[in-house]
């Protein structure tokens, strides 16, 4: 339900700034497959500013159109897929990029899958190493007196 | 009848705190009395409970738009099924919902629980009636769904467009059942700590009700997925939307406690893991409902503008995961640990899959929380989208599926991993082909594309490989393989569909997000596109009137590129005038287990439509392949060793007559 309610409003916000349309207008496409498929790609990576969660690839919102053609434009002057990152980033902020970049700032969200997985195995591996072998306690001085006496036939 | 229905809620409040209180106490001061108070109360909380959802439900079907909820979210010329399910179509209803199968499932432990010990089943429900309490408040509080309007408006403003559809009706109560499912298992492990110990009782109920809260969760996931699909007109089915996030998070961890409350079942080992795990899955449900309910993802500002709910949303979240937590780490070291094992042993594996799982379940929290964190820190703006969480989990779930066939075929306690790869040759063979198939025949330069339908593949037979093997076909005779195929025990057949099941989504996933075809096109009259071996011709628009809706369709004739006629498709957009709301109603038409997926885009200036078309190979894998792991849990809970009563004893009598037969 959250899901849905949240997801209504979504759409909802995409449709109110245009009307229903869809992402990608057939007056965006590229000529060249191959340039138009870089575009598609790098659409996917670049937020819709004013949806919530979209992609520009996805956005219906004008926003969102604006920034396809820029992108498109930016690879038909021959910028490589990082420069038109850069571009972007440079005139919309950080914000702009649904994959943020490795830095410092992040380095707790890349971070976490692999410390916690490495962190998680050795604490598996020890605890298993060490459940393997039961640890059996040693007697006491008292325990093993008292067993003494019993196998001595004194209990 | 609406004053009955707030009325009722009120009583079901008092009640609650009343479930919540004298049982604990009676479990402490071993009053046998007071701790046969908790069953009634907690039968009678739910009866009051779905009087009050009654009541509403009531005033949604006569549309009593003196009711402020009714009033803003529904219309009396909206279909009758809208209507019901509409209840549930809002915060204030959804709560009510959310309330209702909690006190439903209390019912149930109290009714089914006769055989529990007395202590832990006071307590159990002693903590079920703590969060029916506070979940009742909070209702009351700040989201009271029965509020009147004087005077009452003539018509109502109509449900949100987007969620009249049959999902709304089986969606949300799918995943409540889910989430609110888990709140059992929390509550056991809540009272197990209280306890201070962990029976066998213990272990017996836990697996149940956490692979019927999976069942549930796994169909509201999949369910909200493919209703995402049809509806919102660009066939995607999973966005890692923050929403998705909250429902996916219980589901991984859940996942989880299912796998490692096999091991607690079986082998007693990892008892305080499942615990905790019972404890942090139903904690990730809560934080769902926070994040959503609060506001807090649309911006930490959002939040702070109107912060009534979310700070209520937040203390409860706060005391419930807190609290649990703290009686966690101050009486998990007085529980005993269970057996020991190799680490190459279904129990390792077992556990090998929990990290793994965890880990995914840390990754997608840290990613749907992250820019919060750097919000509230720093007042930077930063997103964390899909192509983040497909790099991160997309590389935590290869070695976890690769390693999914192994885990059933390995023996408790130790196991020989070189004998199970052997018997795994045939799976791993037969996944190796179709790479190969792949690379020859669709697309050689994929090579992702290829082995991740090798993965897909190397599931299904690897799940096909555990049902063989235990029944002995090639061993044995054909009669004789198929008399014990059929005589293997339902648990198995879970396991084994569970993890087929898995395989069909991933190739889903992996066939459609590889494979898919797409156009994009101005259509007049009369002109035709063509994709993946099918041509559309479009025939024109016309329109429809619904309801309580207008609906502009767009008539394609359909047929191969070679000329077969196959009909036609049509795909519309609708406009809901309460609202002035536009849909999109996407056509599809379904050829085996791939779709074509039509929507209709803006009217052209020189009088044409955008139309844009997708191929979408292998696509209904994905909900398909969700049914049979849905299937696998059903058949699972089906277990006569599963069911709680006394099956172990009759198991042991059945031995003893095979031996006394035998000898």
């Amino acid at each position: 339900m959250r899901f849905a309610i949240l997801r209504a409003f979504v759409v909802a916000a995409a449709l109110a700034l245009s009307g229903a349309a869809f992402a990608v207008q057939p007056d965006e496409v590229l000529d060249d497959p191959a340039l138009e498929a870089r575009a598609r790609a790098l659409s996917a990576e670049l937020r819709c500013m004013v949806c919530q969660n979209q992609s520009i690839d996805d956005s219906d919102a004008s926003l969102a159109r604006d920034l396809r053609i820029l992108v498109r434009e930016r690879i038909k002057a021959g910028d490589s897929d990082e420069q038109v990152l850069a571009y972007i980033v440079a005139r919309y902020g950080e914000f702009v990029l649904l994959k943020p970049r490795f830095s410092l700032r992040n380095a707790l969200l890349w971070g976490t899958p692999l410390v916690l997985l490495v962190i998680g195995g050795v604490v598996l591996a020890v605890s298993i190493r060490r459940r393997e072998r039961p640890a059996t306690k040693r007697l006491t001085a008292e325990e093993n007196a008292a067993l003494k006496k019993v196998l001595d036939g004194e209990g | 009848m609406v004053e009955i229905g707030h009325f009722a809620l009120v009583l079901a409040f008092a009640l609650a705190l009343v479930q919540a209180v004298l049982p604990f106490l009676g479990a402490v001061t071993a009053n046998e009395r007071l701790m046969a108070v908790a069953g009634p109360v907690t039968v009678t909380g739910f009866a009051l409970t779905a009087l009050s959802f009654a009541a509403l439900t009531h005033a949604y079907v006569v549309s009593d738009f003196s009711v402020a909820n009714v009033w803003e979210n529904s219309h009396s010329l909206k279909p009758m099924i809208y209507k019901v399910s509409g209840v549930w179509g809002n915060h204030e209803g959804s709560m009510l919902l959310w309330v209702l199968i909690l006190t439903f499932f209390g019912a149930l432990v109290a009714a089914f629980g006769r055989n529990l010990p007395a202590t832990l089943r006071a307590n159990v429900l002693s903590v079920q009636g703590l969060i029916g309490a506070a979940f009742f408040l909070f209702i009351l509080v700040t989201s009271n769904p029965f509020a009147r309007l004087v005077p009452a408006p003539i018509e109502g403003r109509d449900l949100n467009p987007v969620l009249q559809d049959v999902g709304l009706a089986i969606h949300p109560p799918l995943l409540y059942l889910g989430y609110v499912g888990f709140s059992v298992c929390f509550s056991f492990a809540v009272a197990a700590l209280i306890d201070g110990r962990i029976d066998a009782a213990w272990a017996r109920w836990v697996r149940p009700w956490t692979l019927a809260a999976w069942v549930f969760l796994t169909g509201g996931i999949a369910m909200g997925s493919y209703w995402a699909y049809y509806e919102l007109g660009w066939g995607g089915f999973w966005f890692w939307d923050p929403v998705e996030n909250a429902s996916f998070m219980p589901w991984l961890a859940g996942t989880a406690l299912l796998h490692s409350a096999i091991v607690m079942e079986k082998r007693s080992a990892l008892k305080i893991w499942t615990l905790l795990l019972a404890i942090l899955t139903f904690s990730l449900s809560l934080l769902g409902t926070f994040l959503v309910r609060s506001g807090v993802l649309t911006s930490v500002h959002a939040f702070a503008t109107d912060p009534s709910r979310g700070v209520f949303i937040l203390a409860i979240l706060t005391f419930f995961i807190g609290g649990s937590l703290a009686l966690f780490a101050l009486r998990s070291a007085a529980l005993t640990p269970g057996g020991v094992f190799h680490p190459i042993s279904r129990e390792g594996a077992l556990v090998l899959n929990n990290l793994f799982l965890t880990t995914a379940t840390a990754t997608v929290f840290v990613g749907t929380l992250y820019p919060l964190f750097i919000e509230a820190f720093s007042g930077d703006k930063i997103s964390v989208g899909a192509p983040f969480f497909d790099m991160t989990f997309g590389a935590l779930m290869v070695p976890l599926l690769v390693m999914v066939p192994f885990g059933p075929l390995l023996a408790w306690k130790r196991a020989d991993l070189y004998a199970a790869t052997q018997r795994l040759f045939v799976a791993f063979g037969g996944a190796l082909l179709v790479v190969l198939a792949v690379l020859a025949v669709v697309d050689g330069a994929s090579v992702a594309a290829a082995l991740g339908i090798g993965l897909a593949v190397w599931l299904v037979l690897g799940a096909l490989t555990d049902l063989a093997l235990r029944a002995g076909i090639g061993s044995v005779g054909p009669g004789v393989a198929l008399r014990r195929l059929a005589g293997l025990p339902r648990s198995t057949y879970g396991t084994a569909l569970a993890h087929l099941g898995l395989g069909l989504t991933v190739l889903g996933i992996v066939g459609v997000t590889s494979f898919q075809g797409e156009r994009i096109v101005a259509m007049r009259q009369g002109d035709t596109a063509e994709i993946a071996g099918y041509s559309l011709r479009f025939e024109g628009m016309r329109t429809v009137k619904g309801p309580n809706f207008t609906e502009d369709q767009g008539i394609f004739a359909l047929g191969t590129t070679a000329g077969r006629d196959l009909g036609e498709i049509v795909s519309a957009k609708r406009i809901y005038p309460a609202r002035q709301m536009p849909t999109t109603e996407a056509g599809i038409r379904t050829f085996g287990v791939s779709q074509l997926y039509v929507s209709l885009g803006d009217v052209t200036s020189d009088g044409g439509i955008v139309v844009r078309i997708w191929w979408k190979p292998m696509v209904t894998l994905i909900w398909f392949g969700a049914l049979v792991m849905m299937a696998g849990g059903g058949v699972s809970l089906l277990d006569r060793r599963l069911r709680v009563g006394a099956p172990a004893a009759r198991k042991r009598r059945d031995k003893v007559a095979v031996a006394g037969a035998v000898s």
